[in-house]
């Protein structure tokens, strides 16, 4: 890094040095920075390095000399928290320290939440020198976070695991005195306890009173929260399942009081007895409840961690000829990455050098490992299995697909269910209105109920006010979206939100976009027909050397034909295209005609009984050419666009769903048909226009029905917006979520079925817990108020409703998680 | 009817239309979003056992950032979602989490927490 005469040597990393001019603006750019002695770029590796005088000129204004000249230049910026941080001017002392330090561009420290934000030039600064000039200022780095920002989750975790363990100690301790106050409410049944305290005695007084101020305790230690969180709703003139607990519990505490200190006022002995249990034992178990649906809770959002422990730690990367072992946030776009059998890919990129096999099951869903050669992209955090080799880095940080992915599901997650905006209206009513029923309870209980009236209608009151908890109903609907999206960023399927989930569940047709989606795309060489006295080597040969010249895409079909079958092409001597006819060349001496029937006929060669096999060729959908050698009819080599392995499978399973499968192609009828014919797919839409895509959505939802559009999400943008589903197909990295609904990682129509199997699974989850909630209240209501009693003589206590209530919110949340056992079939 | 189940009815009643009048019929009053320099009408949200402010008053085709800050455990207020924009955020304890939209049109648009225990209204005028 240094250079002579107290110059100093920086290297800048300039990402779009394309032309060769562009190396001279940026070294006139440069130049023109006072204190820069020399500059010399390298346009191959796109690096400028710059003798400068430090004491004249810094690296951020090289870097501001490079922007203004229009030039992005390799920038890294990294967040980490800094321990021991206490006063803001611990602040001012850290950013200082940071900014002094050479190559870094700028630093923020923030103390709310201890963290530092520097942008640094890796070629001059790494990592170790900033965490260096932390420590110069006094203050440790601790442990960076990896890229996808998994500190928040862990927060989230963290809190949780916190109130998890508070909730715990609050239900012990409400468990401990509830236990002893349910046995000391009732001595009597107790034979050693009953001679102890027997009724009316002094002894039993005290004890109560003891009771009432421990059961105080007990609402202000474990019951707190539903207190508070009662007080802080009513300011909003809102109740919640905070306020019903509170009321229900505060309301047996202050009868309970009354009947121990004012016994009089009460017409019989009996009224005056105290339920104290009610209160403690009531708010330990729903504590309990609580407790372990933040359990549950905390399960139900493993997809997003198992998505984020995919990240590499580190990354080896080559630099100035040497391989660094460096943390993955510090890779930049542009560096070379190596790769080592078995080892993690760290970020997205193209592979230069090398080749493997990379099982990328983690982010596609695609079981078998796929091949990589150079040229081909891969996936940042997919496992590298056999082979060694190099690859250019194109996307790092919170731009790799990984980091896109969690994102979405993040904020899929925390989307609606339509059907949840219903819930929502309803539960908006729910509170207050069972805080009056609780009310009408006491008054029917007390104007027409059996004596000991009051006792009766307190019971009926608060049973209803604690049964009646909309958690379980508030809860339904969350927690399985949260499962069933996760769900599908395991299988390589990303849903958008509680919409597509919903609308994916009720689809009647699915329409297919052919070419991409159905087919590869792309055509290959099918079929090769042999004239009389030719071998198959002789005309792929010479048809590969002649179609080598050609730019038709069907020309490249049958060169890459004739590779594959390692056959020497050779080069043409003339070379003549006869526009809507074929080819005319000579190779090796012989005269090759190559293309259709009617250039044949031109040129008077004899063809044959191979007409008639060029038909059946058509009518499978494929493009046949003839192929003349020296006036001979050598041959017919056809051209299609095959289907892809597990189309036929995939359109199987839609229709074993019970969805009707539409072909859509801009290809004539009998192509279309031909392909359709492969796969099973009865109706086909040919010659469908690009523009005209999305009409042809609209006409089937007006035929009635909902409709899901399939394509690869570039030119069918507004056809899958106009479906009630549009799912994309994205291969790789290259994911067009913007579009489409549902994005399907994995290219292939698979993922259609698991997407649509994933959506119903779910969607039922979401009904059987909304009717579980409804049903739940539904029952549990009518029989708190007592309906049942002048029938049956059945009355619900208090301590049997708190139970129900919470075994309400945990069979909801474990039926969501339930939902995880789904495997795609 | 005796004169105390008589008291007892006329208490619940009472209590019953003060229930209805507290919860349903009384309008919450609005806070206007105040417009910053950088063109965004900005509201500071407290998410403690509701929110507060919890209608706001914003104006239609200028953009609004609502800061949300957390200032209690529970785990029902942990996600804000407004559905009506598409936005939803993560709302850690203590931190303060900017949420922005554009509104388009006129009307009343809710947003809530995920479980919909707690919610408010955004006003566009």
């Amino acid at each position: 890094m240094k250079a002579s005469h107290g110059l100093r040597r920086v290297e800048l990393a300039i990402d779009n040095l394309t032309c060769s001019n562009c190396a001279q603006t940026v070294e006139q750019a440069l130049r023109s920075v006072p204190g820069v002695k020399a500059v010399a770029v390298n346009r191959a590796s796109g690096v400028a390095f710059v003798d400068h005088d430090p004491s004249e000129t810094s690296v951020g204004a090289l870097y501001g000399a490079l922007k203004a000249a229009g030039y992005r230049t390799g920038s890294a910026k990294v967040r980490f928290h800094i321990k021991g941080m206490t006063c803001a001017s611990c602040v001012t002392a850290i950013e200082g320290a940071l900014r002094a330090t050479p190559g870094v561009l700028s630093a923020h420290v923030s103390l709310g939440n201890e963290e530092a934000l520097v942008e640094y030039v890796p070629a001059t600064a790494d990592l170790e020198a900033v965490k260096a000039a932390v420590a110069s200022a006094g203050y440790a780095v601790a442990d960076t976070p990896p890229p996808v920002s998994s500190t928040a989750l862990d927060r989230e975790t963290e809190e949780r695991d916190r109130e998890y363990r508070t909730l715990m100690r609050q239900w012990w301790f409400g468990a401990a005195v509830g236990t002893f106050t349910m046995i000391m409410s009732y001595p009597w049944l107790f034979p050693g306890l009953g001679r102890l305290f027997p009724r009316d005695s002094h002894s039993l007084w005290y004890m109560w009173a003891g009771m009432g101020v421990a059961s105080l305790a007990v609402m202000l230690y474990s019951g707190r929260h539903f207190f508070t969180g009662a007080w802080q709703a009513l300011k909003h003139r809102s109740a919640n399942m905070h306020t019903l607990i509170a009321l229900g519990t505060g309301v047996a505490w202050i009868y309970s009081t009354i009947a121990l200190l004012f016994p009089g006022m009460f017409p019989s002995r009996e009224f005056a007895d105290v339920y104290y249990d009610v209160t403690v034992v009531v708010i330990a178990l729903v504590d309990l409840g609580l407790a372990m649906e933040l359990n549950a809770k905390g399960r139900t959002s493993d997809a997003i961690k198992k998505l984020i422990g995919l990240q590499a730690k580190t990354a080896r990367v080559l630099r100035d000829r040497r391989e660094l072992d460096i943390p993955v946030e510090e890779v930049l776009v542009g560096d070379t990455v190596v790769v080592r059998p078995g080892e993690k890919i760290p970020v997205d990129g193209t592979v230069v050098e090398g080749s493997s096999a990379v099982d990328e099951s983690m982010v596609t869903g695609e079981s078998l490992p796929v091949e990589k050669r150079a040229g081909d992209e891969v996936i940042g955090a997919t496992m590298n299995t056999t082979g060694a080799f190099h690859f250019q880095a194109t996307k790092v940080g919170k731009d790799t697909a990984l980091a896109n992915i969690v994102r979405m599901v993040q904020d899929a997650q925390g989307s609606k269910v339509p059907i949840q905006r219903i819930v929502d209206v309803v539960s908006g009513f729910f509170t207050p209105s069972v805080a009056i029923l609780a009310i009408l309870g006491f008054m029917v209980w007390y104007t027409f109920g059996p004596e000991p009236r009051v006792v009766y209608g307190l019971i009926v009151a608060v049973t209803t006010l604690i049964i009646a908890c909309p958690c379980a109903l508030g809860m339904a609907t969350p927690m399985s979206l949260t499962t069933g999206v996760g769900l599908g960023a395991l299988n390589g399927v990303l849903i958008r939100g509680g919409d597509a989930l919903q609308s994916a569940e009720k689809l009647q047709t699915v329409i297919l976009d052919k070419t991409g989606t159905i087919t590869h795309g792309k055509p290959v060489l099918t079929d090769v027909v042999l004239g009389p006295g030719f071998d198959e080597a002789t005309l792929l040969r010479l048809a590969g050397g002649v179609e080598k010249s050609s730019e038709h895409p069907l020309a490249a079909a049958i060169v890459e034909g004739a590779r594959v079958r390692k056959l020497e092409l050779p080069t043409p001597a003339s070379f003549a295209a006869i526009p809507g006819h074929g080819i005319e060349a000579t190779v090796e001496g012989l005269v090759v005609l190559l293309g259709n029937a009617k250039l044949m006929r031109d040129r008077k060669v004899a063809l044959g009984d191979l007409e008639a096999r060029a038909q059946q060729l058509a009518d499978d959908g494929k493009t046949p050419m003839f192929a003349a050698i020296d006036g001979k009819p050598a041959g017919i080599v056809a051209v299609a666009d095959t289907v892809k392995s597990d189309s036929l499978m995939a359109i199987q399973s839609l229709k074993g769903l019970g969805l009707e499968v539409v072909m859509m192609t801009g290809d004539n009828e009998r192509t279309g048909k031909a392909i359709a014919r492969q796969v099973g797919i009865e109706r086909v839409l040919a010659e469908v226009l690009p523009q005209d895509k999305a009409f042809n959505v609209q006409k089937l939802q007006l035929e009635g029905k909902r409709v899901a559009m399939v394509g690869d999400g570039i030119n069918d943008a507004p056809a899958l917006a106009q479906a009630d589903v549009g799912f994309a197909i994205g291969t790789g990295t290259d994911v067009a979520i913007a579009a489409s609904d549902i994005t399907l990682i994995k290219g292939s129509l698979g993922g259609v079925v698991t997407a649509i199997q994933i959506s119903r699974a779910t969607m039922r989850n979401v009904y059987q817990n909304l009717t579980g909630a409804f049903i739940y209240n539904m029952l549990g209501l009518p029989v708190a108020l007592g309906l049942l009693y002048p029938l049956l003589g059945i009355l619900l206590s208090p301590l049997l409703a708190a139970l129900a209530m919470s075994f309400s919110s945990v069979t909801v949340i474990g039926n969501a998680n339930r939902l995880k056992r789904w495997r795609p079939s | 009817m005796t004169w105390d189940r008589a008291v007892v009815d006329v208490a619940g009643f009472a209590l019953i239309a003060f229930i209805v009048w507290f919860f349903w019929l009384v309008k919450a009053k609005g806070v206007h979003a105040a417009p910053t320099s950088g063109g965004y009408q900005e509201q500071l949200v407290l998410v403690k056992g509701g929110y507060t402010p919890d209608v706001i008053v914003v104006e239609a085709g200028k953009p609004v950032r609502l800061n949300f800050v957390r200032q209690e455990s529970a785990s029902c207020s942990e996600m804000v979602v407004l559905p009506a924009f598409g936005k939803s955020a993560k709302l850690p304890e203590g931190a303060t989490v900017p949420v922005e939209f554009l509104p388009k049109e006129r009307g009343e648009f809710e947003f809530a927490c995920q479980m919909g225990m707690f919610r408010g209204k955004v006003i566009v005028e």
